[in-house]
């Protein structure tokens, strides 16, 4: 054990003497408290730490013992539903034990040691596993089965197995490697957090996360195994795009990172998910979500791992053949946490003070996604999507935390100011968003939804184009100057704007919405189009075309429930010829 | 044993330097004491070997590098509290300044506070009626909520937040209130005018007052809003009364940060502010809250002023980035002389959605709030173009908008800062301020709620 004594404290930075055994990343305790941080940089016999709690009474001359293991995550049963900080210390516990105010030195396992779990394996004596392979179960809340797994670094014969109900650190079985050495086998395993798990091949993403949101869905969808970020400004809606996210994703698992994010949203996302129920299983949300809060008045030091910490736990159950979505609200936070370390560390800046290697670590977050063929002999797959949020100063994307994530991810959901005044949510902006997953998606919309979804999308996407040139001629001449044909256009796009994109997320109905109703939708406003437009060949006054009763039907047809929505649509639809072939026969008339 | 160091090296700007310390812990409190016998304090920013780094709080003048002596306290900066500081008047370091008596502590607190555990937080979720239509109808505001106010210079962001201080009720709730007010650096005038006007309303006897004005030194402006937030954390987490906090004016604090921080020579962020602004920042903003174990809450209204009216300068911009929300001035409306001077589309409060509706406010709150929202949009666009092309190149519905749209400035937002409305008299105005639009376009708001409340006009 490497015990060393502090020479310097400056914030969450402490530099100690007496370390040259240490390894790098090293956890250490710091202080008489045992403050939890890690090496960071040698140089000589010292070494620099970041501390992960608050430094405040700290001194020269504390010691320091370093622990000879790298940051890591307990992994097992008990995930689920827990919250917990940037370096896995469950919130709930340390509550019950210290009050509402999180105090220094605590030091509590993730996982409850006292709970029983109740194990089943079909595997018996003298079997052979592999790396990735189930040592069998356990029903770790009504929808997730978690798989006991065997470590990816080992493989071997199982020498001693039983099913019954044991406690994450009980022995449940014994492992004999190739070497002849034998390993107790426990639920609960660890993994350093800054090291990605293996697996053995990685896949192009061809199946879409369905999450629900219109302008998400039909217009930029995301893959599962993608990734995407939703950069905006203050007030433009990036954590209620997050929130609908973790909320109706069709993944199994979703691991939310709050990184230094107000307390209030973790709670909202902490007392709101036990309320409702996963439209696919029937059952609570927070059966299938873990948290990870490192708010914004926590130490700092704590942000940089709440990310790793997340996305290990993740990648432990995208290794059991789940879909799982990491959500991380908000890098921008995770990238200032490195500037402030950089900054400590006295190295050289890059652009705005951030550190050079910021675009290199943002890479490496987000290249741990993927749809990945897991360890083990039945070739499972697994997949893990990553989605972060980015707060760009000034709502200002030339930036470089925004300018370093766009050239990595896939999916870009540019949120808006402008929309988010005009209380257009979700205010993604349709014309700077993009997808590069939308031609890798279409066969699956094609077989899954319908031969045209891919049609109506792009034609979603092309008369909102053509609506921001008209509007420009608008701003110019007025409204009076255009054409018929143009005026349509313009209320179409607008009809696309309000009666398809715009979705209220707190509302029971709009919240979610089933692609084939999602379809249906599309297909409405634009048989309005395609009807009117003949009307309007045909003589129609476009004045009359465009306040006709059905439109104001067709303004609320997406809080249509989805049993009756079929029926209610051909109504709409059967309305919207009655009325429009009764214009057209009136002007006729005339 | 307490030591004595005549060890100062050198003294620069706010820091100073001592050599050949021992013992001495990181944000430890030290005192300073000059040849005249009088005391400074500091705080420890770097402890480097045997070198330690102070921070001052006060100036450094009359400071003499071989006669003046440092000790150290063994502890951070604290504040004595005790329920006998509601009504007294502190200055930025919390030393009473009321010719009042000491303050008998009940306890000492650390000034820098903890984090509070997001497991133990309540979601704020019970509505504030503050009387002001912009707030409450559009904005609301809930008990536990930091919203800030965005404002310019010489925009009356006083008058507002002394009226909300004035006329803020939960309403059927008889609990405890009181009201803790941090001036930072602001001018003697402005801190005059909240002081005359908690007189006024008998307020006084429940506020607490740290007092930091432009002409104390701006160093103390770092420790201020904090001594105001323990003091608020006293009351509402240890005697369970709802506080509302009110910090006026940020900018000067983030200066305040920023001067140390250069006299530090660290890489600075964007403008020359350092690069742990927002963190620094956060963990004023987080505390205001409600927990669990404790009746009390913390509201908290921050004030500050956007350099140049610009929003997206670091202050206002890492502030909207913590804060659940913000109320922007603007000086357009003021010099339309419609008070108070709110510019509703950029405003918002994110905890509205948890406040309002059915057994809060009312019903049909959801949908008028949206409603409203997105017209006043339309219409002010409908202006603008109205401005270009002259009003006959609006559409007849265009046209309607824009009359919306000057009705709602000079009805709904202009009620001046003495008019105290109760949410239903809002909502009410919102109606009758849509009935200037076609009912079918009300699509924001569900159709029950259209049909029950739809203010009918002759002839409908």
């Amino acid at each position: 054990m490497v015990e060393g004594k502090i020479l310097k404290v400056s914030g969450p930075l402490v530099v100690a003497e007496g370390m040259r055994e240490a390894n790098m990343f090293d956890v250490v305790h710091v202080g008489e408290q045992k403050l939890i941080g890690e090496i960071i940089e040698m140089h000589g016999d010292r070494a620099s730490i970041q501390v992960y709690e608050e430094t405040a009474g700290i001194g020269r001359g504390d010691k320091v013992v370093s622990t000879g293991a790298p940051l890591s995550v307990e992994l097992g049963p008990g995930l689920i539903k827990n919250i917990y900080d940037g370096i896995q210390r469950p919130l709930e516990s340390i509550r019950q034990k210290v009050g509402s105010n999180i105090t220094k030195g605590i030091s509590e396992p993730a996982l409850d040691r006292s709970r029983l779990w109740h194990f089943e394996t079909d595997l018996k004596f003298g079997d052979k596993v592999k790396a990735g392979d189930a040592f069998g179960y356990v029903s770790e809340t009504e929808v997730i089965r978690h798989k006991i797994l065997v470590p990816p670094t080992q493989s071997g014969t199982i020498v001693d197995i039983r099913s019954g109900d044991f406690k994450v650190t009980d022995t449940v079985g014994r492992l004999k490697l190739p070497d002849g050495t034998i390993v107790d086998i426990k639920l609960m395993q660890k993994w350093p957090v800054r090291v990605a798990r293996p697996y053995t091949e990685k896949l192009p993403p061809v199946e879409p996360m369905i999450t629900g949101q219109r302008s998400i869905d039909a217009l930029f969808p995301i893959a599962k195994g993608g990734t995407a970020c939703v950069p905006g400004p203050f007030g433009a809606g990036k954590t209620v795009v997050q929130h609908q996210l973790a909320k109706w994703s069709d993944v199994d698992i979703v691991i939310y990172i709050g990184c230094g994010e107000r307390g209030n949203e973790m709670t909202d996302v902490l007392r709101e998910f036990p309320e409702l129920t996963d439209p696919r299983t029937g059952k609570s949300l927070m059966e299938r979500t873990v948290l990870i809060a490192n708010t914004s008045d926590m130490p700092v030091a704590a942000r940089e791992a709440s990310i790793y910490t997340g996305i290990t736990i993740a990648e432990y159950y995208r290794d059991m053949g789940y879909n799982v979505a990491v959500i991380a609200d908000s890098t921008s936070r995770w990238a200032e946490a490195l500037r402030e370390m950089s900054g400590r560390l006295e190295e050289m800046p890059g652009e705005e003070g951030y550190p050079a290697y910021l675009t290199s670590r943002l890479a490496q977050f987000y290249e741990r996604a993927g749809k990945v063929i897991c360890l083990g002999s039945d070739a499972r797959i697994g997949t893990l999507s990553a989605i972060g949020a980015v707060s760009p100063a000034g709502g200002d994307i030339s930036e470089p935390v925004t300018q370093a994530t766009l050239r990595i991810v896939k999916v870009f959901w540019g949120l808006d100011s402008a929309l988010a005044y005009k209380r257009h949510f979700p205010a993604i902006n349709w014309l700077n968003s993009y997808s590069l997953y939308r031609d890798r998606l279409s066969e699956w919309f094609s077989d899954n939804v319908s031969k045209n979804w891919m049609d109506l999308t792009a034609r979603c996407l092309k008369i909102l184009q053509i609506e921001s040139g008209l509007e420009e001629i608008v701003k110019l001449v007025g409204m009076d100057a255009l054409s018929a044909d143009d005026r349509l256009t313009m209320e179409v796009a607008r009809s696309v704007r309000e009666d398809f994109l715009q979705q209220f997320a707190f509302d029971e109905v709009d919240g979610f919405t089933q692609l084939d109703k999602q379809y249906a939708l599309m297909e409405l406003i634009f048989s309005f189009e395609d009807r009117a437009r003949k009307a309007v060949a045909e003589g129609a006054d476009i004045e009359k075309l465009v306040s006709l009763p059905v439109r104001e039907r067709i303004g609320r047809a997406k809080s249509v429930p989805y049993a009756t929505y079929k029926a209610e649509y051909e109504k709409i639809e059967n309305e919207m010829a009655e009325q429009i072939a009764e214009l057209v026969q009136a002007c006729k008339e005339d | 044993m307490i030591r004595e160091y005549r060890t100062i090296e050198e003294v620069a700007g706010p820091l100073m330097l001592i050599r050949q310390v021992d013992g001495v812990k990181y944000d430890e409190l030290g005192e300073i004491e000059l040849p005249d016998g009088s005391v400074r304090r500091c705080r420890v920013l770097e402890v480097n070997g045997r070198n330690v780094l102070v921070q001052l709080f006060e100036s450094a003048a009359g400071l003499n590098l071989s006669t003046s002596k440092v000790r150290f306290t063994g502890h951070g900066v604290q504040l004595p509290v005790s329920p006998n500081i509601l009504g007294r008047v502190f200055n930025g370091m919390g030393e009473p300044i009321d010719k009042g008596a000491r303050i008998i502590p009940d306890k000492l607190l650390d000034i820098n506070g903890t984090p509070i555990n997001p497991a133990a937080r309540y979601y704020p979720s019970e509505f504030i009626q503050t009387g002001v239509s912009t707030i409450d109808g559009l904005n609301t505001l809930v008990r536990g909520q930091k919203l800030p106010i965005f404002s310019g210079s010489g925009l009356p962001h006083a008058n507002l937040a002394a009226q909300i201080a004035r006329q803020a009720k939960v309403r059927n709730s008889d609990s405890k209130f009181a009201v803790v007010f941090a001036a930072i650096g602001i001018t003697f005038e402005e801190a005059d005018f909240f002081i005359s006007d908690f007189k006024k309303t008998g307020a006084i006897d429940r506020t607490v007052l740290f007092i930091n004005l432009a002409s104390d030194a701006a160093i103390e402006r770092i420790s201020t809003p904090r001594m105001a937030l323990t003091a608020a954390e006293y009351l509402a987490f240890d005697c369970n009364m709802h506080v509302l906090v009110i910090l006026t004016d940020i900018t000067n604090y983030a200066e305040a940060l920023r001067e140390v921080s250069a006299a530090r020579k660290e890489v600075p962020g964007r403008r020359g502010y350092p690069g742990y602004l927002y963190t620094d920042l956060a963990t004023m903003y987080e505390r205001a809250g409600r927990k669990m174990g404790s009746e009390g809450s913390i509201t908290m209204i921050p004030i500050l002023t956007m350099p140049e009216d610009d929003k997206t300068h670091p202050i206002p911009d890492l502030t909207g980035y913590i804060t659940e929300g913000q109320i922007i001035l603007s000086r357009e409306m003021y010099k339309k002389g419609f008070m108070p001077p709110v510019d509703v589309l950029p405003s918002l409060s994110r905890l509205k959605d948890k406040g309002i509706g059915k057994g809060k406010t009312r019903e049909d709150h959801s949908g008028v709030l949206n409603q409203l929202f997105s017209s006043y949009a339309r219409g002010k666009d409908a202006k603008e173009l109205m401005v270009v092309l002259g009003e006959a190149a609006l559409t007849p519905l265009d046209r309607l908008y824009a009359k919306f749209a000057d009705a709602f400035e000079s009805t709904f937002i202009n009620q001046g800062f003495y008019e105290d409305r109760s949410i239903e008299k809002t909502l009410d105005i919102g109606w009758e301020l849509l009935s200037i639009l076609p009912k079918s376009e009300m699509k924001r708001i569900k159709p029950e709620f259209v049909e029950k409340y739809w203010v009918r006009k002759d002839g409908e």
